[in-house]
């Protein structure tokens, strides 16, 4: 095989899977990608970009509604031998020792048992398991449990290693550690593998480890922006050049979050439909950024990445609340800054009643849903209304699922606002204070 | 969420759908109470002047006295759980002794005493059916307790450190503790094992009301007696019309009952899964839509806020240091029960020694190990066939919703009603019944490692899955290093369950009837039944002792360690 000729190669990869009603949830749509030998290709984007669900296509796991996949110029259409993978879950077979599960992938190739052994002990070797041998996964820590899984990914000689969120399940410390360590292994042709994918939701780990990455857009999952990332290895977090990428990728999703990401619909400037899908983000953590907001270093306005570490949250997090609060007229974000709002300064500075008083008014002015629910109460002479009536109306717009996290979100704000209340046992909204 | 919709349009006016279908359940409710005990006090002379009839428009009213007495052993098998699982649970000397007392009263097959009781409880009200029916009661209620006590104590034992930390800085009495956080606490658990222990009342149903004590016999109104009336006169269509009654019955209490029951009892869950699907009650919807049932939920809430008022409170300090005098207390009644347990122990082993000889022990002994191949071949032959069976659906989430709720129903059913039609076939075709009489052993109770391997394979991550596929683990390889240990704990505990009701089975299923034609296989199921139709106490005695000798052995030295290496080494994390 000639080195120009790309690992894999995707094109126009279309992924949707049926809903009960009939209709069908796309996941994937019009994706386009190549891997290319000796590269690492991040793939990065908020969960619900069909990031992992392109990863197991790709695995050959589960096959696309239309376009085509191709490893080594040949069509994926089962497991393919030449593709291992590594788990966010690890995935480790709880009764097998670390040898029994390295050997497993070995075992099914039926190889001869001499060989199984010299191989299954090399890959131990290599990736840092000297003396586990004999243990089970139960007897190890979360880091050491994902070097098995990396191990036994290694020990069939993959032409691609896929990783989906591999350190995300980990400590801080112990993912450092681990990347670090695939990184020399990698940097210095140890490992017996030709490319990796990895996807990830950190856009710091993606800039450390690609060498390109592929910006992902949610609903339906599509390629957003190409990013090449030309910094020598070994990279430094604290490097200006790092940060500055880490910073553009911020804007650049953020540019892109705004209208369509979290399928938060733009319905002109009357505010949101009652056909958006709303995500659910608590009172607390509304109130809780508007008041980092507030406060000093930022007075009102933050860089996203700089408010992100200093909260300790990741995009995953961070970006839902930012948009809810866009949503009310709270803040704005714009270009990788987010900014408070007259409203929201004045939330952040007011008493407990007043801060309630506020978000209602907003709640109600720029929610359609909230309104919508509020307005059938005060109409009806019971001031009562089953949930079910809501949730069938929002059928018409979003699948079962996403009207019920809908339901949920404006329930969860309503009762803080205390514009309305909500009893589970009976599933009722009413406009009484429990009892 | 969208199935939560109601039929009825929504609460706008005083009496909702709701209410009206409420009413109507509970009027139900009360005639049926009212039917079914209103023959308690009636003398025993009547009730034989009164003999069943097999005409299926009896069937009804039967099955309304049979459900009602299954319904109150489950009353006293709660009672008895409340208190015997709490005691032992709350002293730890008490536990000592209780539990390893529960485990070898789990084990006995209590079908083989059932005579001895009758006697007992018929002198408590002589004359009268009550005694008759106390025994009955009693009878199912040694098969549903131990399972249920066992459960309780369980949870009370593993109720988390930080809620009982939080009710004890709460000061909260012993009594609140125990209704605000162990009930709840132990409730999703103790719950399920109703369910099951409910499943296994049906078996003695059938054999506790048709009683015959030497001379004078039994037969109290009934599903078990007309089955047994049927069998005498060799009446087919009449099996099937009791096996059609038992179906819509245990359909019945299972959506009246169980379904709510569990829907509600959810809500206790410690930890939920996220994602895991709530389970849903048509009736527990009604009873909280209804307006009449929560002014009547209320009534009962204010009832238990003053119960907890009266309790006394507990003093600030030392709260889990029990007082002396409660020690004293404990010490004393734990003293009796030994007493009672050695004269009890010293008085029947004197009666065996005295009535049995060497000869009868080893014939015992040799019955018991025959019995004990049939019961290891049968599970093993279950296995074989429902391990695959159970695999391939749990992976299938669609078959898993079909064929999981029609394997707990086969498990609750009462198999022992269909052995007639299989004695009848066997004495038609004349065959071996140490072969043919085998089967009926495990008919109900294979189903248990049926829904368990279910259950093990649907509960397989699906990480895990796409791993093994990953890296084109196929065929036999699949089997052995994913399929069968990732079912492997569940396996075991449905093959604990069966075994052990096979071996009760086993008294029933060795020795069956057809009219006057007996078909008999070797076996000790087959001496215990024949040493209580023949009046033999001390036969009886001997071989209700060496069955036990055999169940606890067995699962002492093979099912225990088994389950407890199955936990250790197979359980997902």
């Amino acid at each position: 095989m000639s080195a120009a000729e790309p690992l894999l190669q995707i094109e126009q990869v279309r992924k949707a899977f049926p809903k009960p009603d009939g209709g069908e949830l796309l996941v994937l749509d019009a994706v386009d990608l190549e891997l290319r030998q000796g590269q690492i290709l991040g793939l990065l984007g908020r969960s619900g970009s069909g990031k992992s669900t392109l990863l197991r296509l790709i695995a050959g796991l589960s096959s696309p509604n239309a376009g085509t996949l191709r490893y080594l110029g040949k069509p994926i259409s089962s497991p393919a031998p030449g593709v291992a993978m590594v788990f966010q879950s690890f995935a480790l077979f709880p009764w097998l020792s670390v040898f029994e599960n390295v050997a497993l992938g070995l075992e099914a190739q039926r190889l001869p048992k001499a060989e199984i052994r010299q191989r299954t002990l090399a890959a131990i070797d290599l990736i840092g398991l000297d003396g586990f041998e004999s243990a089970y996964p139960r007897e190890l820590s979360g880091g050491m449990r994902q070097r098995v899984g990396f191990a036994r990914a290694l020990v069939v000689h993959p032409d691609i290693l896929l990783m989906d969120e591999p350190f995300s399940a980990l400590d801080v410390l112990t993912a450092e550690t681990l990347r670090t360590d695939f990184l020399d292994l990698w940097s210095e042709g140890r490992m017996p593998i030709k490319g990796v994918i990895l996807v990830t939701h950190n856009i710091e780990e993606a800039v450390l480890m690609c060498d390109r990455i592929l910006v992902f857009g949610s609903n339906p999952g599509r390629v957003l922006s190409e990013i090449g990332v030309t910094l020598p290895q070994p990279r430094n977090r604290l490097d200006p050049a790092f940060r500055a990428l880490v910073e553009r990728i911020y804007v650049e999703m953020t540019a892109r979050a705004r209208p369509g990401a979290a399928g938060l619909r733009p319905e002109g400037l009357q505010g949101l439909g009652i056909g958006t899908i709303l995500p659910r983000v608590s009172s607390n953590l509304l109130s809780g950024l508007m008041e980092a907001l507030a406060s000093e270093p930022f007075d009102g306005k933050a860089d996203l990445p700089e408010i992100a570490s200093r909260l300790q949250m990741e995009i995953d997090d961070l970006f839902p609340v930012a948009e809810t609060l866009q949503m009310m007229r709270l803040a704005e974000v714009e270009g990788g800054d987010i900014r408070l709002l007259e409203p929201g300064m004045a939330f952040a500075s007011a008493s407990v009643d007043e801060r309630k008083r506020i978000f209602a008014s907003h709640l109600l002015s720029y929610v359609a849903l909230a309104a919508h629910i509020r307005r059938i109460l005060d109409e009806r002479a019971s001031h009562v209304a089953p949930m079910s009536r809501f949730s069938d109306e929002l059928q018409d717009y979003m699948t079962a699922q996403a009207a019920e996290q809908t339901l949920r979100a404006v329930i969860s704000w309503g009762r803080y606002a205390e514009i309305f209340a909500y009893d589970d046992d009976s599933a009722t909204f009413s406009l009484e204070n429990p009892s | 969420m969208s199935e939560r919709v109601s039929p009825f349009g929504f609460a706008r006016d005083f009496i909702t759908g709701w209410d009206a279908l409420a009413t109507m359940i509970v009027l139900a409710l009360l005639v049926f109470f009212a039917e079914a005990s209103s023959g308690l006090m009636q003398p025993l002379a009547e009730l034989q002047a009164m003999p069943l009839s097999l005409d299926p428009s009896h069937l009804p009213e039967y099955a309304a006295r049979t459900t009602l007495r299954m319904f109150a052993a489950m009353a006293l098998s709660l009672a008895f759980t409340f208190t015997y699982a709490t005691w032992a649970a709350k002293s730890e000397p008490a536990g000592k002794l209780l539990i390893p007392l529960l485990d070898i009263l789990q084990s006995v097959p209590i079908l083989g005493f059932i005579s001895i009781t009758v006697v007992f409880f018929m002198s408590l009200a002589p004359g009268r059916v009550l005694g008759a029916e106390l025994a009955a009661v009693f009878a199912i209620f040694t098969s549903q307790a131990w399972n249920m006590a066992f459960s309780f104590y369980q949870s009370l034992r593993t109720v988390p450190s930080e809620l009982r930390e939080a009710a004890d800085s709460f000061r909260l009495s012993p009594w609140m503790r125990f209704w605000r956080l162990e009930v709840p606490f132990a409730a999703p658990a103790l719950v399920w094992n109703m369910m099951m222990s409910m499943s296994g009342g049906w078996f003695f149903v059938v054999a506790s009301e048709a009683i015959s004590v030497g001379h004078t016999s039994v037969k109290l109104p009934g599903v078990g007696s007309y089955i047994a009336l049927a069998i005498e006169q060799r009446n087919l269509v009449a099996i099937g019309w009791a096996i059609a009654t038992m179906l819509i019955v245990i359909l019945l209490y299972d959506q009246l009952f169980f379904r709510p029951l569990v829907a509600w009892v959810d809500r206790f869950r410690v930890e939920q899964e996220p994602g895991s699907r709530a389970p849903q009650s048509f009736i527990l919807t009604m009873l909280v839509r209804s307006r009449l049932i929560r002014s009547f939920t209320q009534l009962l809430r204010t009832l238990a806020q003053w119960t907890n008022r009266l309790a006394p409170r507990v003093s600030s300090t030392r709260i889990s240091h029990p007082s002396r005098t409660h020690r004293l207390a404990n010490t004393i009644w734990l003293s009796v029960i030994v007493a009672v347990l050695i004269v009890v122990g010293w008085q029947g082993a004197r009666g065996l020694v005295a009535h049995t000889s060497w000869s009868d022990g080893l014939e015992v002994i040799e019955l018991g190990t025959i019995t004990m191949l049939r019961v290891f071949v049968l599970i093993a032959i279950a296995s074989l066939i429902w391990v695959p069976v159970g695999v391939w659906v749990g992976l299938r989430p669609k078959a898993t919703r079909i064929v999981q709720p029609i394997a707990q129903f086969l498990a609750a059913f009462p198999a022992n009603l269909l052995f007639p039609v299989v004695v009848f076939g066997i004495v038609r075709g004349n065959l071996n019944p140490d072969l043919w009489l085998s089967p009926l052993m495990i008919l109900g109770t294979q189903w248990y490692i049926l829904f368990n391997v279910i259950a093990g394979a649907s509960a397989l991550p699906g990480e895990l899955r796409y791993a093994a596929q990953n890296l084109q683990v196929r065929g036999w390889l699949w089997w052995r290093r994913v399929g069968l240990p990732g079912i492997f704990p569940f396996y075991v505990t449905g093959a604990i369950t069966a075994s052990g009701g096979s071996w009760n089975a086993s008294i029933v299923a060795e020795l069956a009837s057809w009219g006057d034609s007996k078909v008999r296989a070797h076996g000790l199921g087959a001496y215990i039944a024949s040493a209580t139709a023949e009046g033999d106490f001390h036969r009886t005695v001997l071989g209700v002792a060496t069955m036990s000798l055999f169940v606890v052995t067995i699962n002492r030295l093979f099912w225990r360690p088994l389950y407890y290496y199955a936990e250790r080494s197979f359980r997902l994390a």
